[in-house]
């Protein structure tokens, strides 16, 4: 019986030969996550279990990235709950301010995750791994508590929808205005229980960065997980970063799909949600006059090298238009650090932008950027619910960092060739 | 088990920033997140709603972040059930491991108003509006969530298991 990628890693995954759309599995976890908002509330549970250690100190990631650097007492406590569960049992993938950045940024870029591996995380956007050729999903406090006991979890195997995405993207185009497009296409329940295979010529052109961006915002139409084949360029940038051997999954040709979407690019113009869905997308050529208080650069969905690289490519020799705050966070330590080898943050900090640390930030109303009632913010992130960023009468709208860049020089929003 | 309860009625694509705004995510005790549970779409909903009273909502009930503070501010806040048309994923599972009874419904999420008294049993699946007399069945649950019901969540349903020295889980 030919099988999906998704449903290969999670065969892989129960010790079965073969796993079918709807069987209810249980499967080993090579990476269990959460960060200092869900940690909390999964110690406890891990509390409760009672077990006296974790099922393996190597196989849990504490990122703390929410609320850091500490917003409030509040958050303070909670964060030191984290870090003392992480001291008091060992575990090797805790990751203090400093050495790291967010969660769904870091576990790629120090190779903790790769290709084939089954990755469930205390966050929505855990999908993001599918972008290495690995099953990932996102579960609540309780199911990571349970699973740092036992390192396992349950689960149904999902159908699958593939979209495949042919022609030639317009080089102002990333994978940004592709998962939008394609969320305006499937709406914010979409794909909820399913697996989304991204697929296609133009997914393999993609750099990893663009891969993620992609995966990261599956869980936007509900999908379990995201799921991209590896190929060359994502086994080149695992290699680079891990010395485990990947199992390189592919679907098979005949394995069943519950629906193929087809997408023709060639046409394709940028993409913006306007509030208060990811789904309410329009080409930027319909957005019209909108004025802008604030863009925010970052988040686990466009906090990458390549992001700020975009960003620094449109802005370079211009200036924030003036009422914009434009606020960039580099994903990780790493990334500011070689953006500022590059000269990004120079170009950026030229132009205007303040630079914050790795962190969630404003992505969902924590701090370093909450908008005022009434206020308009472009963001690169992922949501642009009511409230999301702060008030509930402020709006958010959601596009690539090209976009991004552009409308904070226009002061409203527009693309690089209005400039 | 069964609930008997007044009625709030909610749209489609409740997220759960709505249910319980980032803001307040700095705590993680139910009875503290209960306080704002809805606090940017009907702030002050604790005080409102008398313990044992049911939520109906539309489509995707929950869809967005993995909060499991969401559905625990809503149990803190006094909510018996949830009845939707559908729920998103994660705020699914993660009501059923905290011991919070969902059901999905779409007849009920339809012809329910707000205001009325519903009951649910939730063994038999069966809603009914004592209002009007009508009654709605949700979809069956297969047998590891039933458990899971039974046990009252996943970390009592864990602990059992454990005692017993099985897995935790079945595989069909």
């Amino acid at each position: 019986m030919p099988m999906t990628i998704t449903e290969k890693i999670l065969a892989h995954h129960s010790n079965l030969e073969r796993v079918s759309p709807g069987d209810l599995i249980e499967v080993h976890v090579d990476m269990a996550l959460a960060n200092d908002i869900t940690a909390p509330l999964a110690i406890k549970v891990f509390n409760e279990i009672g077990n006296p250690a974790v099922f393996d100190r190597e196989k849990i990631a504490l990122i703390p990235d929410h609320f850091v650097p500490n917003k409030d007492i509040k958050s303070a406590e909670q964060a030191k709950v984290m870090r003392e569960f992480a001291t008091h049992h060992n575990i090797k993938h805790y990751y203090e301010l400093g050495q790291a950045g967010i969660e769904h940024v870091i576990l790629p870029e120090k190779g903790l995750v790769i290709s084939g591996d089954l990755v469930i995380g205390a966050d929505s956007h855990t999908c993001t791994y599918g972008a290495l050729g690995a099953f990932s999903s996102g579960v609540g406090s309780t199911d990571l508590g349970v699973i740092m006991a036992t390192g396992k979890t349950w689960l149904k195997v999902p159908p699958t929808i593939k979209i495949e995405y042919e022609g030639k993207l317009s080089p102002l185009l990333r994978g940004k205005d592709l998962i939008l497009f394609t969320l305006g296409t499937l709406g914010v329940d979409g794909a909820t229980y399913r697996a989304l295979e991204f697929a296609g010529s133009v997914i393999k052109g993609l750099p990893m960065a663009q891969r993620f961006t992609m995966t990261n915002m599956a869980v936007e139409a509900g999908a379990k997980n995201g799921i991209i084949e590896p190929d060359e360029i994502t086994l080149a940038f695992v290699a680079q970063r891990s010395h485990r051997s990947p199992l390189v999954c592919t679907s098979d040709p005949g394995a069943d799909y519950e629906k193929v979407i087809k997408i023709e690019v060639d046409e394709l113009e940028p993409h913006i949600a306007f509030p208060h869905s990811p789904a309410n997308v329009l080409p930027l050529s319909r957005v019209g006059d909108i004025e802008l208080n604030q863009v925010f650069i970052g988040s686990c969905t466009n906090g990458w090298l390549e992001d700020l690289r975009d960003a620094a490519g449109v802005l370079k020799g211009k200036t924030v238009a003036k009422g914009v705050r434009l606020i960039v966070l580099p994903g990780s330590q790493w990334i500011f650090r070689e953006a500022i080898k590059e000269g990004i943050i120079e170009t950026l900090l030229d132009a205007g932008a303040v630079i914050g640390p790795p962190s969630c930030g404003p992505c969902l109303g924590g701090h370093l950027g909450i908008l005022a009632e009434g206020e308009r913010a472009i963001s690169t992130s992922n949501r642009n619910f009511i409230g999301r960023m702060g008030h509930p009468k402020s709006e958010v709208y959601l596009a690539s960092p090209v976009i991004a860049a552009a409308s904070a020089i226009l002061g409203s929003i527009g693309g690089p060739e209005e400039l | 088990m069964k609930f008997q309860g007044e009625i709030w009625k909610f749209g489609d694509n409740v997220d759960t920033d709505l249910i319980i705004p980032a803001r307040f995510l700095n705590a993680s005790d139910k009875h503290e997140l209960a306080k704002n549970c809805f606090a940017d779409m009907r702030a002050g909903f604790m005080d409102m709603i008398t313990p044992g009273d049911i939520i109906v909502a539309g489509k995707n009930f929950g869809a967005g972040s993995s909060r499991e503070h969401a559905p625990l501010a809503i149990k803190g806040a006094g909510i018996s059930a949830i009845i939707a048309e559908s729920f998103a994923r994660i705020f699914y599972r993660n009501a059923f491991n905290i011991g919070l009874p969902v059901l999905e419904s779409k007849e009920a999420s339809l012809s329910i108003k707000e205001g009325n008294q519903v009951s649910v049993n939730l063994s038999t699946g069966e809603i009914e509006n004592k209002d009007t007399g009508k009654r709605f069945f949700a979809r069956p649950i297969n047998d590891f969530m039933r458990q899971l019901v039974q046990a009252g969540g996943l970390v009592e349903y864990v602990k059992k298991r454990k005692s017993m020295n099985k897995t935790y889980i079945t595989r069909r």
